[in-house]
């Protein structure tokens, strides 16, 4: 089933703009993310969507032929799984996903198939017995997305589903979570405000800030493509290289960079993983901190601009604090975004 | 055992302080079980007391256990919505609310009284009927079954489960039949325990409102002390206890298991 939600807002009785007129379309089988930092109106889209949340006047959402505004939430067959997960403590797992069902009226061994079926596929047979708080936190969130999906909903909406899980845990259920909503063939939309869980996820992604999509597109776009210096800075945490434009040069304080076109007009961003230390380039710096992570190291340059410049270094020895590097930038690495944009 | 001075010490004053709260109520239950108290037990122990309580007081014993019921209903029917609406609608005004509805708890149970015969005292088949008490029963009981509801739903993540469930196709009936009852349970038993404990053992009220046909049990037992002979008395006592404590105690196991679940 497609989404389309058109001129949708949510102001609240106080006044406070929580969502400005939004238009949003989801095909059919797609998994949209919505990514924004918190108080972006991201988790406001998606309770309008579910019917949780009233929008304002003139607000419009279809699911695909049918106008849904104006039906409560338990019309319109909508699966849901909540940052809490919203388990039943007074259910069984397996009690807990045959609900949807028996509010269908379905007949009783109908219901039983079906949430055997379902269990399986989320490999949750084991602990069908179980009550709610006898389940860790991953199991807890299987249960909640097989609870979700056992009344065959046209659409499932997850807020922040991995947020309540430990750091650890996340990215295993994050690749579990993806694997699984590709399986299930369901139009699927879900809220983050985690960067890599959205990529990882979705087949498309919209940024939202101050209440209102930014940019909308696949992880490659956004990433290599932003439109804004927002989107840039929230999807892989661009920076700005604070300098002067002349034409296609860049005058920074440690040397001068060669721009892909003419950049009048423009402010220049750029990744930490482009930015190269080199024996040889054209901008010169100081080490200022150097930062192991493993796969990398993070070095922090100063000199080059008024900020610490951040580059991402691979190689087996990192230089050292207080040396001096060249760093070298590739043109068709640097991003420009016209100035005054949108922050 | 008693290595030192301190323990003997604490040992003196808790037995002392047993005494001084066993051996009375001892006493009362030996009175109602002696043929002559005045010659002491010696005279030999015998139920006949009990039966002669029950002949002329089983009219207010079974008054009393109807009211308890009807009052137990009333304050459900009434207090579990008015805690679910409190718990789902947080805020100064629900905060007033329910301030005012255990205003009765701060409220002496004559003023009460005299405020409901003040009120209704002119209505005359009202005034002498059972259930002029039972307003009485229930305006004081109600808030010990609102509260005890309201902290066991306070506890829970009342809004998102009901969203939970509503996502997946609860009607709002549904969603309280299903999500708020089961999870209020607790709460519901307690207070309902209370509820019933409260109305068999309330006085104040009930006296003030009752009628020479309307006796319930603390009434009659008033009325046993003042008119009949000591043994009848400490007998109705004796009765009294008997319905008395069991309920007590499963009130206590009731209400530690419902502090479980708000911690």
């Amino acid at each position: 089933m497609t989404l389309r939600v058109t001129n949708t807002a949510k102001t609240y009785p106080d006044g406070t703009k929580a969502l400005l007129p939004t238009e949003l379309s989801v095909a059919k089988g797609e998994i949209v993310s919505l990514l924004g930092p918190s108080g972006c109106g991201k988790t406001t889209l998606l309770r309008i969507i579910a019917g949780l949340e009233t929008p304002d006047a003139g607000s419009e959402i279809w699911f695909g032929n049918d106008n849904v505004t104006s039906l409560p939430v338990e019309r319109r067959k909508v699966g849901m799984v909540f940052q809490s997960y919203a388990l039943f403590p007074n259910m069984s797992v397996r009690a807990n996903v045959g609900y949807g069902l028996k509010m269908q009226k379905l007949p009783k061994d109908e219901i039983e198939s079906r949430v055997t079926e379902v269990l399986e596929l989320c490999q949750l047979q084991e602990f069908s017995g179980r009550a709610i708080d006898a389940l860790s936190g991953g199991q807890r969130q299987r249960v909640a997305l097989a609870r979700a999906i056992a009344p065959r909903p046209r659409m499932l909406l997850l807020d922040e589903p991995l947020s309540a899980l430990d750091a650890a845990l996340r990215e295993a259920l994050r690749d579990e979570l993806a694997m699984l909503l590709r399986e299930f063939h369901i139009t699927a939309i879900f809220v983050t405000h985690d960067q890599d869980e959205a990529m990882a996820i979705a087949d498309r992604v919209a940024v939202m800030s101050h209440g209102h999509v930014v940019q909308s597109g696949t992880p490659e776009e956004l990433y290599r493509n932003p439109n804004s210096p927002f989107v840039a800075g929230f999807v892989g945490n661009a920076m700005r290289l604070e300098g002067k434009v002349a034409g296609s040069t860049l005058h920074l304080d440690g040397g001068e960079l060669a721009l892909p076109r003419d950049g009048t007009g423009h402010n220049v961003f750029v990744r930490a993983e482009d930015v190269q230390i080199n024996t040889e380039g054209p901008l010169n710096g100081k080490v200022e901190s150097v930062t192991f992570f493993g796969t990398h190291y993070r070095v922090g340059i100063s000199g080059i601009m008024t900020d610490v410049l951040t580059s991402t270094y691979a190689g087996q020895s990192a230089p050292k604090v207080g040396e001096r590097v060249e760093v070298s930038i590739k043109p068709e690495a640097l991003m420009l975004l016209p100035e005054g944009a949108e922050v | 055992m008693f290595k030192s001075k301190t323990k003997l010490l604490q040992l003196i004053v808790t037995l002392s302080a047993c005494a001084f709260l066993l051996i009375p109520t001892i006493m009362s239950v030996m009175a109602g079980l002696t043929a002559n108290y005045f010659k002491g037990i010696s005279s030999g122990l015998t139920l006949k007391w009990v039966f002669q309580v029950w002949e002329l007081y089983a009219d207010s014993i079974f008054l009393s256990l109807w009211l308890a019921i009807a009052c137990l209903i009333v304050t459900l029917i009434i207090g579990l919505p008015a805690a679910y609406g409190l718990a789902r609608h947080p805020g100064w005004l629900s905060r007033l609310l329910e301030e005012f509805i255990s205003l009765p708890l701060a409220v002496p149970g004559l003023a009460i009284a005299l405020a409901l015969l003040q009120l209704y005292g002119s209505m005359k088949g009202f005034r002498a009927s059972w259930a002029f008490i039972l307003v009485g029963h229930v305006l004081y009981t109600l808030p010990f079954m609102v509260r005890s509801i309201l902290a066991v739903l306070a506890a829970i993540d009342l809004k998102t489960l009901e969203e939970g469930a509503a996502s997946l196709g609860a009607s709002p009936w549904q969603r309280f039949r299903d999500i708020v009852v089961p999870n209020a349970m607790p709460g519901i038993l307690a207070g309902a325990l209370t509820v019933v404990t409260l109305s068999i053992g309330e006085f104040n009220i009930t006296w003030m409102l009752h009628t020479p046909y309307l006796k319930t049990l603390p009434v009659g037992l008033a009325d046993s002390y003042a008119s009949m002979r000591l043994e009848v008395a400490s007998a109705y006592t004796l009765v009294f206890f008997i319905l008395i404590v069991p309920l007590l105690m499963a009130m206590q196991w009731a209400s530690a298991r419902a502090q479980r679940i708000t911690k």
